[in-house]
């Protein structure tokens, strides 16, 4: 989905109009010092429309609930073992899985700025990089992942990690119940994004879901 | 800390872009930075360095508006009035690398930037290692959070030599270690605080003390 830009002639002075103006006054000014290049800037929005995205990191994970020497070399080179699958690169040169299970649930945050598994996950939602979640996902996890709707026993230990490094962090959710007959793009099309941040875990597989097709 | 709710949204619920401009925006970022000015680190500061009331006052992008215009202007590449008025510009200062060009972004964006540094001396701090966060409050860029200064935890990884942002952010690569340090949650945010719960960050070595 993409938001349509309404270019009317007549003045129209919402807050939104004045920030469009000034980003395309210096996009003007870019373009015409010859600093940047407009194919070049829609080749990047292009890139991270339509070809870098949560899809990516979905496929890592079901690699790895499926191929045990997979997670293995996750485990020990996450950035070459996502990069078997074709996925690398900017903000994600330094990658680290964190694997959930029935007694440890991991989360992700930035608390500094938004960094983010780019190449795995495309570019952070906007509730990732709010003040509200940066803030308060360190303090109480468990409340924030409440407003997710997602509940965790008392026993299950939280961990946060806040990505102040140029480390990159992927959480493995773990493997819904229910799922055995499921081929890798099957499992693949139930991770969630935010389950690979942390915010949320994936329910069993319905009747519906447990049927190869 | 007063900053209220999340709006949890999914892949399927949120736009990536809310509006053409965002997306404008991301991308003059990263093609402006092809010009080799400036480090990502310089421009974390330039971000960070907004007025506070400015920065949680603007959305994201906007926020990345402000610090691509103050990272051009102190590179010496637009004028405050060529940012104001946008018609007219003087002539394009030389740039360190020539434009980025369409056919490059994708080998650009799938090679990025490798941080990792041949150490200049071997690892302070061991796995397992207990170490305090220094009490220490520097006025540039740091990544140092503050609210694990002076706080006790444990080494859970060395995870090798990367660029030392804080210095970087002036130019000055001066490699550092790096680990991932584990607080508990009580050790952080006081006795209330959930038993069966830790924050970790990664740590460069300068920001380490060996626990007393």
């Amino acid at each position: 989905m993409v938001a349509r830009e309404h270019e009317h002639e007549h003045e129209d002075h919402s807050e939104l109009s004045v920030i469009a103006a000034r980003v395309r006054a210096l996009e003007s000014v870019l373009i015409d010092k010859g600093y940047v290049d407009p194919g070049a800037l829609d080749a990047i929005i292009e890139t991270y429309q339509h070809e870098i995205g949560p899809r990516n990191g979905a496929r890592v994970v079901a690699r790895a609930w499926t191929d045990p020497d997979y997670l293995e070399r996750l485990r020990t080179d996450a950035t070459a073992a996502i990069a078997e699958l074709g996925y690398g690169g900017r903000q994600g040169e330094h990658m680290v899985v964190v694997e959930n299970t029935d007694h440890i649930h991991h989360v992700v945050v930035c608390t500094l700025c938004s960094c983010y598994p780019w190449p795995v996950l495309g570019l952070p939602p906007v509730w990732y990089k709010s003040p509200a979640y940066r803030s308060r996902v360190v303090i109480d996890p468990r409340a924030v992942l409440a407003e997710f709707r997602t509940e965790l026993a008392d026993d299950v230990q939280v961990r946060v990690w806040d990505s102040t490094a140029e480390l990159r962090y992927l959480v493995i959710p773990q493997r819904p119940a229910g799922t055995d007959a499921l081929t890798e793009d099957q499992l693949a099309a139930l991770v969630t994004r935010n389950s690979m941040i942390g915010t949320e875990v994936l329910a069993p597989a319905g009747p519906a879901q447990t049927e190869p097709s | 800390m007063g900053f209220g709710p999340i709006a949890p949204a999914t892949e399927q619920t949120e736009l990536l872009f809310h509006a053409p401009w965002e997306a404008r925006m991301l991308a003059l970022t990263l093609a402006a930075g092809a010009l080799g000015h400036w480090n990502i680190d310089r421009s974390r500061h330039a971000r960070e360095s907004l007025a506070p009331a400015t920065y949680y006052g603007s959305s994201y992008y906007e926020i990345w508006r402000q610090g691509l215009e103050s990272l051009l202007a102190d590179a010496g590449l637009v004028t405050a009035d060529e940012l104001a008025n946008g018609g007219t510009v003087g002539a394009p200062a030389l740039t360190n690398r020539p434009a980025l060009q369409a056919a490059q972004v994708a080998p650009m964006l799938a090679a990025g930037s490798p941080y990792t540094r041949e150490p200049p001396a071997p690892a302070r701090f061991a796995q397992g290692q207990r170490v305090r966060a220094i009490n220490d409050h520097p006025t540039g860029h740091t990544r140092l959070p503050r609210y694990v200064r002076g706080r006790l935890g444990t080494i859970e990884a060395v995870r090798g030599c990367f660029v030392f942002p804080d210095t970087n952010a002036m130019g000055d690569p001066d490699p550092r270690w790096c680990y991932t340090v584990v607080f508990d949650a009580t050790e952080l945010w006081g006795g209330s605080a959930d038993p069966c719960s830790t924050v970790s960050i990664d740590a460069f070595e300068p920001y380490l003390d060996p626990a007393a």
